[in-house]
Order: C-alpha cells, then structure tokens, then sequence
C-alpha cells in the first residue's frame, strides 16, 4: 500500500469518528426531555405564538432525523447554524472571530512544553547528580495533576499584581498600533514588522501559554529522560565514544531517537491540550474557543455548543491525521 | 500481594493518608468544620488568622468550614462517576474483547473517537445538556471515562483469551459469563486497580474544571472549583487566599491517587503511562 492511500483511508476515517460524536450530542442536546428554547431563555414566561416563531426560525420544529441531517449537509457547506441567543447570529462567524486566538494560544503552549520537557529531560538524563534526576522524574509525573485555574491565578498573582511585569489578561494592548491580518497575532506582527506589537502580544501570551504549556510537559519529560539515559547508555553511544567523537556530536543522534516518540505524544496531547485551552482561556480571559463554550454554558445556548464538540472532533480527527503522516513519513519501520 | 505488603508500599501509603484526610473531612464535615459552611461567620475577606485559619470570603463566610464541607461534593462525584464508568466500561470491554467480530470493532471504533475527543469538553457538553448538578456531573464525567476502561479490559481480554486454560474451560463447555467472570476477570483486576486510581486523579481535575465553570452546584453550595472560580475577581486584588486553598486542596487530592497508582503500578510492575 502506498503512501497516498494509507492517507486517503486514514482521512476517510475521520468521518465515522465525528459522527459519533455528533450523534453522542445531539442525542443528549435534542433527544433529552425539555424544550431546548425554554431553558435556553430561562424563562417558561413567552408567549406560545413566540417561542414557536423562534422554534421555527432554529428550524427546532422539525422531525428530528431531518434536524440530524440537515445540520450535518449545512455544517459541510460551513454553515454552523445559529446562535440561540444572540438571534440570527451565525455561529460560523462567532468561531471564525475566535479560533486564532485559541490556535494562538495552543501553538505557543505546545512549544513551551516541548521546551521544558525536553529541557528538563535532558538535564536529567545528562546530569550526574541523582537528585536532579529523580527530581525531573517526579516533576515527569506530577505536572499533569495541577489545576490549571489554580496555577494561572498563581502566575498573575506574582507577575501581574506583584512584579508588575505581565499582562493578567487580554491578547493586546490598546494602545498598540496595529491591524491583525490572520489573528494570530503573534504571526500578524512578525509579518508587519511590528515589533512592538510582536513584544506586546508576547507579553500577553506569556502567562497563559506557560501555564497550559507546562501542564502537558510531563510526557515530554519523561519521555526524554528514559529514551535519552538508554540511549546514552548503549553500545551504539559507546562506539561513538571510543572514536573520539564530541559529545555535542553524540547528543545531537540522541536526540534524534528521542524525537521520534515525542512526534506521536504529541498527537496524543491535543485532546489534553484543547480541554486545557478552556480553562486557561477562562482563567485569563482570552478571547478564544475556550471562553466563547463557557459563555454558550452559561446561557445554554445548545445549537453553539454542538457546533464547538463537531469542530473540535474534526480538528482532533485532522490533527491526528496529520501525525500519523509525519510519523509514517520519519519512521522508516512504519508499515502503511 | 497481602494487605499489609500494599501499606508498606510508601506511595500506597501516603496516597491513602491524603485521600483519607479529605474522606474525613467529608464524613465528619459537622464536628471538624468550625463555623456553617453558608452563614457568615465573621467580617468579609479576612486574611487566614487565628479565628479563621484559611481566611474569609467576600461574604465574611469561613473558608476553612467551606473547603471541609466541599470535600463532599468532590468525593461524591468522583466516586459515583468512576464506578459507574468503571462498571460500564469494564463489562463492555470484556464482551467486546472476548466475543469479537463486528460488536468488537464498531465498539472499539466508537469508544476510540469519545477518548480521543477532549474529556473536559465532552463533559462540558454533556453536563449543559443534562443540566447543572452534582448527580448530571457525574453522569457527564462517567460517560466521558467509559474508554479508559473498554480500552484497558478489552486488551488484556483479547491478550489471555487464546490461553491454554480458557480453551480448556470452554471445552469443558463452561458458559461464556462463567469464563468472563472467573476465569478471565481476576487476571484483569490487578491493572484495573491502577486504572481506578489514575482514573480517579483525572477525574477530580474534570470535576474540578466543571465546578470552575459552574456545572455543578449552585451558590450557596461549598465546592472548591466553584469557590476557586467565585473568588477569582478577588484573588487579584490581593485575597490569594481564596485561590490558594481550593486550588491546594484540588491538587492534593488529584496527587494522592496519583500516589496510588504510582504505587500499584510498582508493585504489579504494569507502567501505563
């Protein structure tokens, strides 16, 4: 089987997948005994001329095996239904406006926590000192269990209101000159060579991507520190050694082996790191995915909440995807 | 593996004091708490003193009595959604794996799309969907963690189903429960042991994440997510104290089953993650 195909089956795969969820939410969502409307409003107060006015606008009247298809065919054409409570709203808009911000957020905790984790793996792994070691192998295994408001708190506690060095919320300062282009910031700036507004978005970033990025660093740790001590320790290390070759030299095919693992836990880390994105983004206000589900909580807006689980089982889908092709494509002994 | 050879284990050991710290607190939240978790007990935002050791609230409500009587809440979730997902997921993964065929793949292929989906905003979802209270909580959090156990049993069924003693229990035309139950399941409980406490260390983080957002209790309810999200505009303005307990507790609790099932894992000499 060549490459391509193994690709196409893969891809194809992603489909069932998100139907499953899909069906998973629209059963509890529609299926539940109460009229979504009703407790959407909070109210049992409307007139029965109204709430069926706005049962039909949602298209909420309609058998529900037409409900089911129909917003499947119109999520294809990307049209994500609409808001429940801003009336009229797209959805598709609304997630248009705030996705960049979370892609923001999550690319740049992924990179903090491959920083630390291969950081502090290495450092253990290198180290002479079993204190250093054991320490990052606890730290390995004990970072997953913060609770990401608690930490976030903690940060701008000391760096926002103590030292005054960072931000506590938002994405930007106003008083920035500057036109986002992607939404992503960070990257707007860079391709305007703004670099204050590249340093303020930054400043910005900083806190909440380190608190995210370094709850999922732990895998990282532990996976550097095992893989590279073997390796370090093996025959092939040892042949290196006995020719003289420097250290750097030998590290840098170390790691090499390292990374290979590190590329497939990624993909494992996405589900992590989206869940992980909520509460950061909650905790410091930042106008992504995250706070845009917690606001449609608040307000039980159904149809905007359905729309944010099947765009988040298409981006795991995709995602995952996309690492089992880097991973076919490193790993010569992947079979396809 | 005696009982007594489990409690030397260290982490076994401290795991289980911390745990049962927080069971004590719930079971005897009355006699320890020293002021009514709800009514006011003194002015408001004090920081920890002699008279409130942990601090007041911004209602002047003692913060020490409030994380004693939430421990309730926290414990009742997770145990109640561990072991309905536990249940659910253990049975579905036995079957699955023993019987095989076209149930074991749709299956398989259903429970591997719900784990890989992000489980806090599954819950999330389910939780809005069912409504906002401890039970639906758990419901939502159970739904969520049935994977991690189909996954788990399912494997080690289909790895000891071709044994030399299960073909002979079945050529002695044992019934398939039988074999599932006496054959196959005691092989499995070993594992399942370190599921369940892992599984417990998520799943308070969930709750917890669920609490933070308001899926759980409604005010006047002790929680310490919930406390932890009620406190957060005054955290900034210097009341760290309302963050630094809930947020302690939340931890601490998570770490002493991750204690357990460090420990469990070194003695059955499984490593899962």
């Amino acid at each position: 089987m060549g490459l391509l195909r193994y690709v196409a089956i893969r891809a194809a795969l992603i489909i069932p997948s998100v139907l499953i969820l899909y069906t998973l939410v629209f059963i509890v969502l529609r299926i539940l005994p109460g009229n979504p409307v009703i407790a959407a409003l909070g109210t049992k107060n409307i007139p029965e001329e109204q709430l069926n006015a706005i049962m039909s606008e949602l298209g909420l009247n309609k058998p529900l095996y037409v409900q089911y298809f129909e917003y499947l065919i119109n999520f294809a054409k990307g049209d994500m239904g609409k808001s429940m409570i801003v009336r009229g709203r797209p959805i598709a808009s609304d997630i248009a406006d705030k996705l960049p911000a979370t892609l923001e957020l999550t690319i740049w905790s992924i990179l903090i926590s491959l920083a630390i984790g291969l950081g502090l793996g290495y450092l253990g792994a290198q180290s002479r000192s079993k204190y250093i070691n054991a320490f990052v192998r606890l730290l390995g295994s004990a970072v997953f269990i913060i609770f990401i408001p608690a930490l976030g708190l903690s940060l701008q506690l000391v760096f926002s209101k103590y030292l005054r060095l960072l931000p506590s919320s938002g994405r930007i300062s106003d008083i920035v000159n500057f036109k986002p282009i992607t939404g992503i910031y960070t990257l707007d700036a860079l391709i305007q060579l703004n670099i204050n507004a590249f340093i303020d978005a930054l400043q910005h970033l900083l806190l909440p991507a380190f608190t995210l990025g370094l709850v999922l660093s732990g895998p990282y740790m532990r996976l550097t520190l095992n893989n590279l001590e073997a390796i370090l320790e093996s025959k092939m290390v040892e042949a290196y050694r006995a020719r003289g070759i420097s250290e750097a030299k030998i590290l840098k095919h170390a790691f090499k082996h390292v990374l290979i693992p590190v590329v497939t836990y990624t993909g494992l880390q996405f589900a992590l790191l989206m869940g992980g994105a909520v509460l950061t983004e909650t905790t410091f206000n930042w106008p992504g995915i995250g706070t845009y589900l917690v606001d449609k909580v608040m307000y039980r807006d159904y149809t905007a909440i359905q729309a944010v689980v099947v765009l988040f089982a298409i981006i795991v889908g995709v995602i995952s995807l996309i690492v089992d092709i880097i991973y076919a494509v490193i790993d010569p002994r992947v079979r396809y | 593996m005696s009982f007594a050879l489990i409690l030397k284990n260290p982490y076994i050991a401290s795991g289980l004091a911390i745990v049962l710290i927080f069971v004590a607190f719930a079971l005897f939240a009355d006699v320890i708490a020293p002021y009514s978790p709800i009514d006011a007990a003194g002015p408001p935002l004090q920081p920890p003193n002699k008279l409130f050791v942990m601090g007041t609230d911004n209602l002047g409500r003692d913060m020490f009595s409030r994380i004693v009587y939430g421990s309730r809440i926290v414990l009742m979730i997770v145990a109640m959604s561990i072991s309905l997902s536990g249940f659910i997921g253990s049975i579905l993964g036995l079957v699955s794996g023993y019987i095989g065929g076209v149930l074991d793949k749709v299956l398989s292929f259903v429970m591997d799309s719900i784990y890989a989906f992000p489980s806090l905003i599954l819950a999330i979802a389910l939780s809005v969907a069912l409504g906002p209270s401890p039970v639906n909580a758990a419901i939502a959090i159970a739904v969520v963690y049935v994977p991690t156990y189909f996954r788990m049993l399912r494997g080690h069924v289909i790895s000891i189903k071709n044994e030399g003693y299960i073909e002979m229990a079945k050529a002695l035309g044992l019934p398939t429960t039988r074999i599932i139950l006496r054959h196959i399941l005691p092989h499995v409980l070993k594992t399942l042991m370190i599921v369940f406490s892992m599984n417990s260390a998520d799943a308070i983080l969930t709750e917890a994440g669920l609490s933070f957002i308001g899926l759980t209790v409604q005010p006047p309810t002790p929680d310490w997510g919930f406390d932890l999200y009620k406190g957060r505009g005054f955290v900034l303005a210097g009341a760290w104290w309302l963050m630094a307990f809930p947020g302690l507790c939340i931890t601490l609790l998570a770490f002493g089953f991750a204690l357990i099932s460090e420990g469990v894992s070194r003695i059955v000499g499984v490593r899962l993650r």
